[in-house]
């Protein structure tokens, strides 16, 4: 006699998997990897290699030897972590650092409360802020963008990044005219294309706003997230730009400086560590773009994004207990 | 194009499969012997009225609805009651049935008009077609078998001002109801009138979905005959049939959590449900049979059929040319609701609405994973509620919390576990939690 399954409804299942969504991010990652090649060449794969092979290697040995569980560093989440990692770091940084930062990455953020869908910090971020208080040095000396095909400049020159002038240059007394006429600081169309010192990810916001308008459409990313923290930076910076525009530059500096784009899009939308509802998804956006400003306005660090982020992420759990669903046929008035 | 009405919460778009939209309502020959459970209505089951060794006629009342939401059951078959015992059914469980040796030759009882005419102008009042409703057996036919005659009587105090007519079909795969709106339309028209007499509502509104564009045009030509019944296309997504959904779409009330359509002056009856009471009302003819669909992908001739209740699936899949080789389960109903059975030996029912055939690689779950938070779930969720939640919740038994977050106003449609990219059994978790919800519900009566 035939044997026939027998299981609950229902009986199909729609062709959405974790894997599909962790490599549908690493194609939305594509373009910034490009313009990040363009910029500092093969340094910048390197670092992105080490990051990603590091990752997978991390976790690989934290599943086999310790956890001894299944192996799932083919679903493509420790790729996107490897290379968020790598996108957070200047393109010299030595291979040494990105290892540790790998191994804070996957072993401390990700590995240790339980692996993939457990962690309530964004690993990759975990990883840079390691890195950044470990080796303070090596982590904000950035390289000068050289573009692959320009000529008569040399390697390994570096310089401080728009927000790192920004910072000195308010905290030495300057006036914004006086820090936007230093010849160091990027123009517009560089800051907007990535032709600009940072680190590999953060260059072009022009990238990285295609790698975010096909998550969104391919249903990865929800817009909420990205937009709230867009829109809270524009307006808290352009309110304290009215007020007083000699000592707060204008708004949409700090929307293509540093690493907003990057945070906004790739970082604070992950799944794990976001909020589980459209309202909620709105608060964490806004409360992000609020301590990134804040951090950058006065805070020691000239660049606030991964600290907005983390600090927004323990607040996860509390806003979805306070963000419910709008629930169908509750105080519903019938017309 | 101006956007179809549809419901605003949630909701998925599966792949519609419907491969035998295009097969005309064939009949089904009898088997030899035929299997009627007790228990096919929503609420008690029937008491039986014959005994073994008794003779019936097609038509005949052999079991009968006792308590308030009960349902009369009527021989399918002319023939001999050869046992009344316990038989497998589509729950799984061994649950008692009346089986009948099938005579070839139909002897209806007496009084039932088996004539094709149509019958258009409706003499009865409305409390005898509520009684008739009642006396011929007649449930909900879209799947949930609720007895109709119970839905007819509107609360004290309660005013139905609209009977919502489902034609939404919103399952993958399923025809049975296309098929009865595409070749019965007369039929189906005049049960939605009689409906409308016995709930003294001033408007019908069949709705159904984008997808059977035949259906509509046909029904709507047909509508121009009839006064107060409006043909509303919406457009395709799952789960519209859902009763809450289907007055969202189409009158945009919202069903308050907890009660009933009526609550906001609506009845809903499903549209094989609306042609049983027309052949019940018009023609005196208890329900006995019902469209359904086979199907599948690898069925070799996807069909529908009209079969009588108690006939066993087995079948039916012989009408459509065998059970493919490779099959892996089979399924009571749609993809998204239906219930797996054990056996091809199990009899249609009246909430019968499909059955579908899996092939092996289709059968089986894909391994579930950590839950990743992508919050799909609850934005497929046309309830509003965070199936990720309520899993956690009922796997720490924590069913007090649960029914906080609303556990009971899920309605088992499946669309989170469908679109769950970790494979992960939420709906499995949901209706656990919602058994243990309700016993505790029951013991604090």
């Amino acid at each position: 006699m035939n044997q026939f399954t027998i299981s609950g409804s229902p009986h199909i299942h729609g062709e959405e998997s974790v894997s599909k969504i962790m490599y549908t991010v690493v194609l939305a990652l594509l373009p910034a990897v490009l313009v990040s090649a363009y910029f500092f060449g093969l340094d910048a794969i390197r670092v992105l290699f080490i990051a990603v092979i590091s990752c997978m290697f991390f976790e690989w040995v934290i599943q086999k030897y310790i956890i001894k569980g299944p192996i799932t560093i083919t679903d493509g989440s420790a790729v996107v972590a490897g290379m968020l990692l790598a996108f957070n770091v200047p393109s010299n940084l030595p291979w040494w650092i990105l290892v540790i930062g790998a191994l804070a990455t996957i072993g401390i953020a990700k590995m240790s409360f339980g692996g993939l869908g457990r962690n309530p910090f964004n690993p990759a971020l975990v990883g840079r802020v390691f890195m950044l208080i470990s080796f303070p040095v090596q982590m904000t000396s950035w390289p000068i963008a050289k573009p692959v095909f320009a000529e008569g400049l040399t390697d390994a020159i570096t310089g401080p990044t728009a927000l790192g002038l920004l910072k000195e240059g308010v905290d030495a007394g300057k006036t914004i005219d006086q820090i936007l006429a230093d010849p160091a600081m990027p123009d517009y169309i560089d800051r907007i294309t990535g032709n600009m010192s940072g680190s590999l990810g953060e260059m072009s916001a022009i990238a990285l706003i295609i790698g975010g308008l096909f998550m969104i459409w391919r249903k990865v990313i929800n817009w909420q997230v990205p937009f709230s923290i867009i829109f809270t930076v524009f307006v808290f910076a352009g309110i304290f730009h009215l007020i007083d525009p000699t000592m707060y530059i204008e708004p949409t500096f700090h929307l293509f400086a540093g690493g907003l784009m990057l945070g906004a899009i790739f970082m604070a939308t992950d799944m794990v560590t976001s909020p589980m509802t459209i309202s909620g998804k709105l608060v964490f956006g806004v409360g992000i773009g609020l301590i990134t400003i804040i951090i950058r306005f006065w805070g020691a660090y000239p660049e606030g994004i991964s600290f907005a982020i983390l600090i927004m992420n323990a607040f996860v759990p509390l806003i979805n207990n306070s963000f419910k669903p709008k629930r169908f046929g509750v105080k519903a008035v019938s017309k | 194009m101006k956007s179809l009405k549809t419901f605003k919460i949630g909701g998925v778009h599966p792949e519609e499969n419907k491969r035998s939209a295009n097969a005309p309502i064939q009949i089904l020959p009898f088997p030899k012997q035929a299997i009627i459970p007790l228990g096919q209505n929503l609420g008690a089951p029937s008491k039986p009225l014959v005994k073994r060794g008794d003779e019936v006629k097609t038509g005949q009342l052999i079991a009968g609805g006792e308590s308030f939401i009960a349902a009369n059951l009527h021989s399918p078959f002319t023939g001999k009651v050869s046992k009344i015992d316990n038989f497998l059914d589509s729950s799984g469980y061994r649950r008692p049935a009346i089986v009948i040796d099938v005579q070839e030759e139909d002897i209806w009882e007496d009084g039932i008009d088996t004539s094709g005419t149509i019958k258009r102008e409706i003499t009865a009042d409305r409390k005898t077609i509520i009684d008739t409703i009642k006396s011929c057996g007649i449930v909900g036919l879209g799947g949930a078998t609720f007895p109709t005659h119970v839905k007819m009587m509107v609360p004290d105090g309660k005013k139905a001002e609209y009977l919502i007519i489902n034609g939404v079909e919103c399952e993958p795969y399923l025809t049975s109801d296309h098929r009865l709106m595409l070749e019965k339309g007369q039929e189906l028209l005049i049960g939605i009138q009689i409906l409308m007499k016995a709930l003294d509502v001033e408007k019908a509104i069949v709705g159904i979905e984008n997808n059977k564009r035949d259906a509509i045009n046909h029904l709507t030509e047909l509508a121009a005959g009839f006064e107060r019944i409006q043909i509303q296309p919406l457009k395709v997504k799952y789960p519209q049939g859902g009763e809450k959904q289907l007055i969202k779409a189409t009158v945009n009330r919202e069903v308050p959590s907890g009660k009933l359509p009526i609550e906001v002056g609506c009845v809903v009856s499903n549209v094989g449900t609306a042609f049983a009471v027309y052949e019940a009302v018009q023609k005196n003819k208890p329900l006995i049979e019902r469209i359904v669909t086979v199907t599948g992908k690898a069925v070799k001739k996807p069909s529908n059929f009209k079969v009588r209740v108690g006939t066993p699936v087995q079948q039916l899949i012989d009408a459509a040319e065998g059970l493919p080789e490779n099959t892996g389960k089979i399924i009571n109903g749609g993809p998204m609701m239906g219930k797996a059975i054990m056996s091809t030996e199990v009899p249609v029912v009246k909430g019968t609405s499909g059955i579908l055939l899996m092939k092996q690689e289709e059968s089986r779950r894909k391994t579930a994973l950590n839950c990743i938070r992508c919050s799909k779930c609850t934005s497929v969720c046309p309830m509003g509620l965070e199936p990720y939640l309520l899993l956690k919740l009922v796997k720490l038994e924590r069913y007090e919390d649960g029914m906080k977050e609303r556990i009971m106003d899920c309605i088992e449609c499946g669309s989170c576990q469908f679109t769950c990219p970790s494979n992960l059994p939420l709906l499995d978790y949901l209706k656990l939690g919602k058994q243990r919800a309700g016993q505790i519900i029951r013991s604090r009566k």
